[in-house]
């Protein structure tokens, strides 16, 4: 396959990932939690690495889904004694995070990391990076790493489908039943985790929480179902990502960069348009009214 | 054996005790509507029985055993406040929520649930509603489909905090038959219930609440002047000196 179709591949597996992952964190209203592990799992790959001493993706994942877990229960640890949730998830998002970066700065010589290699991430590179057993050349290995993260959260959402969405709309009713709340929410969290560092490398933490909200964000304004959302969700995320190839090309700009804006002007159009619940439609109904 | 029997049951949100020390046994086969003041412990109540919130002390059980292994008997309408209704979804499909406690793991939802659900539909009379996205529907049209998923559980021992709350007359007329239907088959129905003024013509026993148990009996014998100034205070204006016409509950 050509450089291009790799990098397409790969921006469109982190925008399929994080775009079905990113629905159920808007309706359960986790923007900012999502956020936050998205950078502490920082941590976790400085402390998988400083135990392993490799590179490797399988190292990278456990170490990010043990943080972005300890992120989680964390902030529920403090909400639940009684600090607000916002606040919560500001305290422990960073210390963790400055912690990782400690570690970073410690051991830098060491570490073929740095922290803004770590947000703003390079998907230019990725073609090169490949994935070779036995002497056999597999293709890249974001795309290998971010083909199986994609694949464990199809599986998981498929298996507990159910459990999260009626956790997701009503907790209360869910709990009564006898739906482990509290796992579906750590089961999530951890999705959230290593769908975040897999994407990290290719993209950056700062497009990861793009591609987790944005696509997720205007799938909610264009369906009234939750299948449909996550969908769609998913392909505006493919879209993006792309769009945000081609449109690199033609303007010479950063790719990661210009697929996250790609979603931004997706939301954009359908926040104005969206059939439903868009401004235009809001103020064409509107004006028929007055005028009827 | 008693459908609900609560004994020394205290909860404290942030040690503050909300109920303290309520012990009390339910009848089988009655309506049973549950008073009190505004925070005086009536959602409370029913999430520490569901198991929502953790119990300082005391123990439930439902038929003999503790809750955990009695689920499938119970149904359970929560405030309608209580969940965001801008989710994704339409009304059939939170019915068939009610239908996921006896489903399983890994498995959905069959051709079964999805007729068990569209009674339930049918007998709240939101049967044509059933494809509409449920923020689309008005506030005593969710409340409506909050029962149709408390019908659709297909419980023994049904919990209702404030079903009457955004409804009009004529469907809470429509509600408190089904209910009577329901008592008709056996099954226990607690009921949190704001309007003093029906709770005689509702329910045939009720529980007087205040942080503590002030009463529970048969309606005629415990709705009296007394009971209920212990309940309210001195917030309950009376505006007849005979108990049953009409009472003014002042905030
Ligand atoms: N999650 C919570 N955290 C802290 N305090 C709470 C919580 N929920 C309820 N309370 C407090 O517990 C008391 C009882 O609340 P509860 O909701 O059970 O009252 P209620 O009888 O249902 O009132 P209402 O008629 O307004 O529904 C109130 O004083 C309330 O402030
Ligand atoms: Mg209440």
């Amino acid at each position: 396959m050509s450089y291009g179709t790799w990098i397409m591949l790969t921006g469109s597996l982190v925008g399929v990932s994080c775009g079905i992952i990113g629905c159920f964190l808007i309706l359960r209203k986790m923007a900012m939690l999502a956020d936050a592990i998205s950078h502490t799992v920082l941590l976790g790959i400085v402390l998988a690495y400083l135990v392993s001493h490799s590179l490797e993706g399988i190292y990278m994942l456990v170490g990010a889904g043990i943080i972005g877990l300890l992120t989680a229960f964390l902030v529920q640890v403090l909400h639940s004694s009684g600090v607000q949730s916002d606040a919560a998830i500001g305290v422990v998002f960073t210390s963790l995070f400055a912690f990782g970066v400690i570690l970073l700065s410690a051991f830098a010589g060491k570490v073929h990391l740095d922290v803004n290699h770590a947000l703003m991430g390079e998907i230019t590179f990725i073609p090169w990076n490949t994935l070779t057993i036995g002497g056999m050349d597999l293709g890249p290995s974001a795309v290998w790493m971010l083909g199986t993260v994609l694949i464990i959260n199809l599986i998981l959402i498929f298996l507990f489908y159910k459990e999260i969405k009626i956790s997701s709309f009503d907790p209360a009713m869910a709990t009564a039943i006898g739906i482990p709340v509290m796992f579906i929410h750590y089961l999530l969290m951890s999705m959230v985790s290593i769908t975040t560092v897999a994407s990290f490398d290719s993209v950056g933490a700062i497009l990861v929480v793009a591609m987790l909200i944005v696509p997720g964000a205007t799938a909610y304004l264009l369906t009234d179902k939750l299948l449909a959302m996550l969908i769609i969700s998913a392909v505006i995320g493919v879209i993006s990502a792309i769009g945000g190839y081609y449109a690199a090309l033609v303007w010479n700009i950063s790719i990661s960069g210009s697929m996250a804006s790609i979603a931004g002007l997706i939301f954009a159009a359908t926040f104005i348009l969206s059939p439903r619940y868009g401004l235009l439609s809001k103020l064409l109904a509107r004006k028929s009214l007055i005028t009827e | 054996m008693n459908p609900i029997q609560v004994s020394n049951l205290t909860v404290a949100y942030d040690r503050k005790p909300v109920l303290q020390e309520v012990t009390f046994q339910m009848p089988e086969g009655k309506l049973i509507g549950v008073v009190g003041p505004n925070g005086a412990g009536k959602s409370t109540l029913i999430k520490a029985i569901l198991g929502l919130v953790p119990k300082a002390s005391g123990s439930v059980e439902i038929y003999g055993k503790s809750y955990r292994t009695q689920r499938k008997l119970v149904g359970y309408v929560p405030q309608r406040g209580s969940v965001d209704w801008d989710f994704p979804t339409n009304a059939l499909d939170v019915v068939l929520m009610g239908r996921y406690g006896h489903v399983g793991w890994f498995r959905r939802p069959g051709k079964k649930d999805t007729a068990i659900a569209m009674q339930a539909l049918d007998k709240v009379g939101m049967k044509e509603y059933a494809d509409r996205q449920i923020s689309q529907l008005s506030g005593g049209q969710q409340q409506r489909v909050f029962l149709a998923r408390a019908l659709a559980q297909d419980a023994t021992v049904y919990f209702m905090d404030e079903p009457f709350v955004g409804v009009d007359a004529a469907t809470e007329k429509a509600i408190i038959s089904l209910l009577n239907e329901l008592k008709a088959q056996g099954k226990t129905v607690l009921v949190v219930h704001h309007d003093l003024q029906t709770v005689k013509e509702y329910f045939d026993w009720t529980l007087l609440l205040n942080k503590q148990k002030i009463a529970l009996g048969p309606t005629e014998e415990v709705f009296t002047v007394e009971n209920l100034q212990k309940t309210y205070g001195g917030r309950l204006a009376f505006l007849d000196s005979q108990v049953s016409p009409s009472y003014v509950v002042q905030p």
